[in-house]
């Protein structure tokens, strides 16, 4: 079985401590991670935003990047999203727009290869006990992709809930968007920020810890929230927390 | 559309100031999420829920797919039930026709039944033009009337509007239009139903002309259908002598079987109602009984060149029931008026672009006016995928492109404003086809990373005023992957133990 990594532009660049989370989760499970250097980015900013063309080239990225393996694991809803529900378009318009069928076979041929990193748990692994330790407790926020496009349903709830020490706290009005949205949150800022101080007063009414969620860019505005807030709230991504043993605990909170 | 409309500002200003109006913000988060709550429940109760939503989106796609045909039946049933069918392929158009068969009565005074397609063509405005006074009355559609407001919300057009503001509404304004307010009028709901029942009824009484739209028209038999809760629709399309139904040329389904489907589906996604109260259907007129004149205006107004667009099309399913406005977190903050035209929410940010075009400001933001959350399509009852339509829309904006602009094809130049984002997209798209430009860019602002600013100047602020920027770790994932697994690094093994512990500071940073 190989095994490929797509880190994401965002892990990579701004949260690497993800991306060794998945590997050490990963490998702890038995399974041998590769990460391919060519990947960049799946180019959801620049589809969703209306550049469907400048998506084109990173479409062809990552197919050619992980050519060849069998699983693509991927710690981001959104971005496995991305691959599943927006890159078959993408052959479609051009193959509509007579560009012919390249592009379409590319998406074909990664499509049901990639996972969100729970499915790859849950339905190939066929594990929730992942043997984590995280003695806090945590609340964790659906992210609208993971939720709604990839239909993770109780997924990660479930491996959250194998989780040594962590009480899982219910989150108020759980499935409303955090109000991240990509450029939504700097094309309107205020209703973003609005939906941002909302998400995170229900955060902060649990009591918990830790907000979790299976994407770093919907945590990076609620984190961001929380912290100017003053909260003392932590954003952890799933993959960090699963990776958390009692020999190699989470750092973060103290 | 309405004039009322014209010259609003794009979408973010407007709902930048919706969003600090704290009143407004109160009034919506209760009323969206008590009925979205309740739409819940209703549409659980339905095993079958899921068939009838696939049902609803095929019979409607069948229909878009063969409009010429069915619309020529309905016209021919129509008519053969005593009808008379005008066609209109404008606001413009449909507010004359309307105007001079209004004109032929001799009469000054119209009753109408809430209808998004007269709201859409700003039809109330037209008449008043003429001298017609038009009188709402549907009751929200009359506290919107009352207090010279617009519509905020597809279903309950004054959402916005709290029982005491209502009040006040009445008290003030009901006396200019007709009987006054009671003496006294408190805002205990009953009261304020009261009120209305007293002030509308005088106006059914004398009314000789009813103005009216539908939700539905079968084709088979030419018959009109109204769905509504209030009885004030089943006066006005029974007591005057004359009817104009205004009604947009999608509404048209085949046969009566399937309006079986979309009475279960409409009803439940908007007043979370089992069955609404008052089912009103007409065929034509009938002797001794009901109007005696029917007119039917038959609106294109954009339907014709949306129903060219492959994606944009699906919007045309739309029956009007307000679920994607209830469900959507945009909408509950912003607001139904800042989506500048009688379709707000959701939907109205993918039908207003398509029936207007993106030419002002306004129209072209609206595409963004979304976090692209999906909430929407998830409780749509015709399964419109409204965040691939944005998606859509969002490009023929920025990249421009093929359109039908009535009735031919014509290339849309991309929208102003969008240079630097469209310069910033395609030097990230390189970036991002180019790994080493990738790794440098990284390791840059890696190297920068004590002297990044907490509060960003440009499109940055928007960021940081109100949210902390993320520190940039010391090292990205792939420097981390290359110098302990790549060619040339010592071989980790295991790989534990280096992930979880050191990168933690980064995100300590941004506190």
């Amino acid at each position: 079985m190989r095994v490929a990594l797509f880190v994401t532009c965002v892990n990579d660049t701004l949260y690497p401590d993800t991306g060794k989370a998945v590997v050490t989760l990963l490998e702890r499970l038995g399974v041998t991670v590769d990460f391919p250097a060519a990947q960049t980015c799946c180019g959801q900013p620049q589809f969703n935003t209306g550049y469907r063309h400048e998506t084109e080239p990173l479409v062809r990225r990552y197919a050619k990047a992980f050519e060849g393996y069998d699983y693509i694991v991927t710690p981001s809803g959104s971005c496995a999203a991305m691959v599943r529900d927006n890159y078959p378009r993408i052959g479609e318009r051009a193959r509509a727009e007579g560009r012919g069928e390249g592009l379409a076979a590319v998406a074909a041929s990664v499509v049901p290869r990639t996972y969100e990193l729970t499915e790859f748990l849950t339905d190939v692994l066929k594990v929730t006990d992942v043997g984590a330790y995280f003695p806090y407790p945590v609340t964790y926020h659906p992210t609208c992709h993971g939720l709604r496009m990839l239909g993770l349903g109780r997924r990660p709830q479930e491996l959250l809930s194998h989780v040594k020490g962590l009480e899982l706290v219910e989150l108020p009005g759980a499935e409303e968007c955090c109000g991240f949205g990509g450029t939504f949150a700097v094309k309107n800022a205020a209703v973003s920020a609005a939906m941002g101080a909302d998400k995170a007063r229900n955060i902060t009414s649990t009591g918990a810890r830790a907000v979790c969620t299976v994407d770093n860019s919907c945590l990076m505005h609620i984190g961001g929230t929380l912290a100017r807030l003053g909260s003392e709230v932590r954003p952890v991504h799933l993959a960090e927390i699963l990776a958390s043993t009692e020999e190699q605990p989470y750092g973060g909170i103290r | 559309m309405s004039g009322t409309y014209l010259g609003m500002p794009a979408f973010p200003v407007a709902a930048g100031e919706a969003v600090r109006d704290t009143t407004l913000r109160g009034n919506l988060r209760h009323a969206t999420h008590t009925i979205r709550d309740k739409r819940a429940r209703a549409v659980a109760e339905l095993d079958d829920w899921q068939q009838l939503r696939a049902a609803g989106k095929q019979i409607k796609d069948d229909v878009l797919r063969h409009l010429d045909h069915y619309l020529v039946r309905l016209e021919e049933a129509v008519t053969t039930a005593g009808g008379t069918v005008h066609w209109a392929a404008d606001a413009d158009e449909a507010n004359r026709i309307v105007t001079d068969l209004v004109r032929a009565t001799g009469e000054t005074e119209v009753v109408k039944v809430k209808s998004m397609a007269t709201q859409e063509i700003g039809l109330n405005d037209a008449l008043a033009e003429a001298g017609i006074t038009a009188y709402e009355t549907d009751l929200a559609e009359l506290i919107v009337q009352l207090g010279d407001d617009l519509p905020s919300h597809i279903l309950v057009p004054a959402i916005h509007r709290n029982r005491s503001e209502i009040r006040d509404i009445f008290t003030d304004a009901m006396g200019r239009w007709g009987r006054p307010a009671p003496e006294g009028l408190s805002d205990s709901p009953a009261e304020l139903a009261e009120a209305a029942r007293l002030h509308l009824r005088e106006k059914f009484l004398r009314a000789k002309v009813g103005i009216s739209g539908a939700n539905f028209m079968i084709a088979e038999t030419g018959t009109l259908v109204v769905v509504e809760s209030e009885g004030n629709g089943r006066m006005c399309l029974t007591l005057p002598e004359t009817l104009i139904s205004v009604v947009g040329i999608e509404k048209v389904l085949p046969s009566w079987q399937d309006l079986e489907v979309f009475l279960q589906l409409l009803p439940r996604s908007s007043t979370a109602e089992r069955m609404n109260p008052y089912t009103s259907t007409w065929t034509g007129t009938t002797d001794e009984d009901g109007p005696r004149t029917f007119h039917l205006v038959l609106v294109d107004n954009g339907r014709t060149d949306t129903l060219a667009d492959e994606v944009g099309r699906q919007a045309l399913r739309c029956i009007r029931c307000s679920a994607c406005l209830n469900v959507c977190p945009v909408y509950e903050r912003a607001g139904g008026h800042a989506y500048g035209s009688a379709y707000p929410g959701p939907i109205g940010a993918i039908l207003t672009p398509q029936l207007r075009g993106t030419d002002t400001a306004l129209d072209a933001s609206l595409p963004y006016a979304s976090s692209l959350c999906g909430a929407c399509y998830e409780v749509c009852p015709v399964a419109i995928d409204i965040p691939e339509v944005l998606v859509h829309l969002r490009e023929r904006v920025v990249q421009g492109g093929e359109v039908t602009r009535a009735g031919n094809r014509v290339t849309l130049r991309p929208a102003k404003g969008h240079a630097a984002e469209r310069a910033a997209m395609r030097a990230a798209r390189w970036a991002l086809d180019h790994p080493a430009a990738l790794r440098a860019g990284q390791r840059l602002a890696s190297r920068t990373r004590r002297f990044h600013p907490r509060r960003l100047p440009g499109p940055g602020k928007a960021w940081t005023d109100t949210r902390d920027v993320p520190a940039v770790p010391a090292e990205s994932f792939r420097d981390w992957w290359q110098r302990t697994r790549g060619t040339g690094a010592a071989a980790t093994g295991s790989g534990t133990g280096t992930g979880t512990g050191t990168g933690i500071e980064s995100r300590e940073g941004t506190k």
